[in-house]
């Protein structure tokens, strides 16, 4: 009986949760509009969102690729196909590891940074300040960041994939003796256009949720030093778990 | 007691009228019933000890919290019939200085002040330049322009917050505790400023404050705030001369009287006894 309440309880409190992220973000998209005549703010923030994330993302890349180096080369000399290596860390990079990788490290660089950044501004009386200067802190705080976001995890993705590609072929060309003819020949056969956008469509999707869950939890954050804690933390809990569940469903949908 | 000073039916004197303001937040009871009125180009002083709701007055004066109970009208407008657009329109009349400053971290003290000017207008760039440096030195901060948020002490970002707070003109300024963590020599100047602001602009000041030496040299009237409510209103003389022993231990400073310093507590010896 008390496990049920509270079953019930819980489940009407990730309802009420979800209701709020979702007219959070009708907010927020009916913001947009009103902040596109000053790209400047946007541009400035994927600036800075990349830029925090830019070494992270490099150096994740180059270590990702390399492991898959090593066991797609392990893998596929059982079959006695290493030439496909090339394929295989492409198709695993460019569909898969990249964005939800890039996704995850952007959550925990960016993302938390976003949060701390708006919910300090909650806390020192920046936003309501802004309220009294007749300034709607949705257009002029949030959405720049929100599009900064959006629009930087594409751009981060792929220089993962790239780099991680690289790192695959170092590995397996360089170090194993994969042929190189084959290693990128193969690759340049069977990666699809169609490949490539899945990456980028789920990218762009991860993209918008991290930055709106970065955004969302600074915003509501409690106006105090633990509060804003706390929000940072969320973001990137709640973030990396809904990457997961979303890539799923991505992955689902477009295969 | 509270208003004797505007004809009660005259809200065309007034640049803000406030009747039986009721809030409350999480079951506690903050403001019970408290009627303010502020006359057009006066500087009225909200007094009241640490705690009692004067930063909550002005936030439901300036519409930033809702009032559970009551009615605010600002320029003749009642607040909770305002859109959200309405609600800006007004508040682009409104300058208001924060507790704390409240400037924004990611811009320096220039951009900080002229970033009212650069939302609202489209002023070229000389002009506008013109017009910050003027309010940056009625501050005395001209030369602070290129400093951050972070390297400004605490008077000086409440100096930088009031040249931002005056840089669109407004017609009702609203300070909060103007006074604290300011030397005497920026006291001095940001008394005579508020005076003089108000004089020579003919706008309407709103200062809290519980410093009642430096308020009472400025105000033309005070009111008192304790308990939730309004206990005294008047010009300065007449709360210095009242006979209530709650104004008296107030504008005295008397640590015992009708005011409580404490908040709300239990019987000391039934506290302490309740260890574990
Ligand atoms: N969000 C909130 N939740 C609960 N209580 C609150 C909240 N905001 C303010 N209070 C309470 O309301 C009371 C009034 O707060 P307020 O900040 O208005 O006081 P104040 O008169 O400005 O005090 P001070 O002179 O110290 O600035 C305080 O006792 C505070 O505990
Ligand atoms: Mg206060």
């Amino acid at each position: 009986m008390r496990l049920a309440t509270d079953l019930f309880a819980s489940a009407q409190a990730t309802v009420r949760a979800v209701g709020a992220y979702a007219l959070f973000a009708l907010r927020v998209l009916a913001a947009v509009p009103g902040a596109l005549p000053r790209p400047g703010l946007v541009i400035a923030q994927v600036y800075n969102t990349g830029a925090l994330s830019l070494v992270i993302i490099m150096l994740s890349g180059l270590f990702v690729g390399m492991v898959l180096g090593l066991q797609g080369f392990d893998l596929l000399q059982r079959f006695g196909s290493e030439e496909s290596l090339g394929t295989a860390a492409a198709l695993s990079l460019l569909k898969e590891l990249g964005p939800v990788v890039t996704a995850l490290l952007f959550a925990g660089r960016a993302g938390t940074a976003l949060a701390a950044e708006i919910g300090l501004m909650r806390a020192t009386d920046q936003l309501a300040a802004m309220e009294m200067m007749a300034v709607d802190p949705l257009r002029r705080v949030i959405v720049p960041r929100f599009l900064g976001g959006l629009i930087a995890m594409p751009l981060l993705a792929a220089i993962f994939s790239l780099i991680g590609i690289f790192g695959a072929q170092l590995i397996g060309v360089q170090l194993m003796g994969v042929d190189p003819g084959h290693f990128w020949s193969q690759m340049r056969a069977a990666v699809e256009v169609g490949d490539v956008m899945e990456g980028a469509i789920k990218s762009a999707v991860f993209g918008a949720l991290c930055s709106l869950i970065a955004v969302h939890e600074g915003y509501h954050a409690l106006p105090t030093a633990e509060g804003v804690g706390r929000a940072t933390t969320r973001s990137v809990v709640i973030s990396s778990v809904i990457v997961l569940l979303v890539d799923y469903l991505l992955t689902a949908v477009m295969l | 007691m509270t208003q004797q000073a505007a004809a009660p039916e005259a809200p065309a004197g007034l640049a803000v009228r406030v009747r039986d303001l009721h809030y409350a937040v999480n079951g506690r009871t903050i403001l019970a019933g408290v009627d303010l009125d502020v006359r057009r180009r006066s500087v009225t002083a909200i007094m009241g000890p640490s705690g009692t709701g004067k930063t909550t007055l002005l936030r439901l004066l300036t519409g930033q919290l809702r009032p559970t109970r009551g009615q605010v009208e600002v320029d003749g407008q009642d607040l909770s019939r305002l859109s959200r657009t309405g609600l800006f329109a007004l508040r682009r009349r409104m300058g208001m200085l924060f507790q704390q400053g409240a400037l924004l971290t990611d811009l320096d003290v220039y951009e900080n002040v002229a970033f009212p000017l650069r939302e609202h207008t489209r002023l070229p760039e000389r002009l506008l330049r013109h017009v910050v440096l003027t309010k940056l030195q009625a501050v005395g901060l001209r030369g602070a322009w290129r400093l951050t948020p972070a390297e400004l002490s605490g008077g000086m970002a409440r100096r930088v917050a009031l040249a931002r707070a005056i840089v669109m003109d407004p017609r009702l300024l609203i300070y909060d505790e103007p006074f604290v963590g300011l030397d005497p020599v920026s006291l001095g100047v940001v008394l005579r400023l508020i005076r003089r602001l108000n004089d020579a602009l003919g706008l309407t000041s709103i200062v809290v404050s519980h410093d009642v030496r430096e308020i009472t040299a400025v105000a033309d009237h005070c009111c008192l705030l304790s308990g939730g409510r309004i206990i005294a209103a008047g010009p300065p003389r007449a709360l210095q001369a009242s006979d209530s022993a709650e104004v008296r231990q107030f504008v005295r400073g008397e640590p015992d009287g009708p005011v409580p310093f404490h908040y709300p507590a239990p019987d000391y010896a039934v506290q302490a006894a309740a260890v574990r």
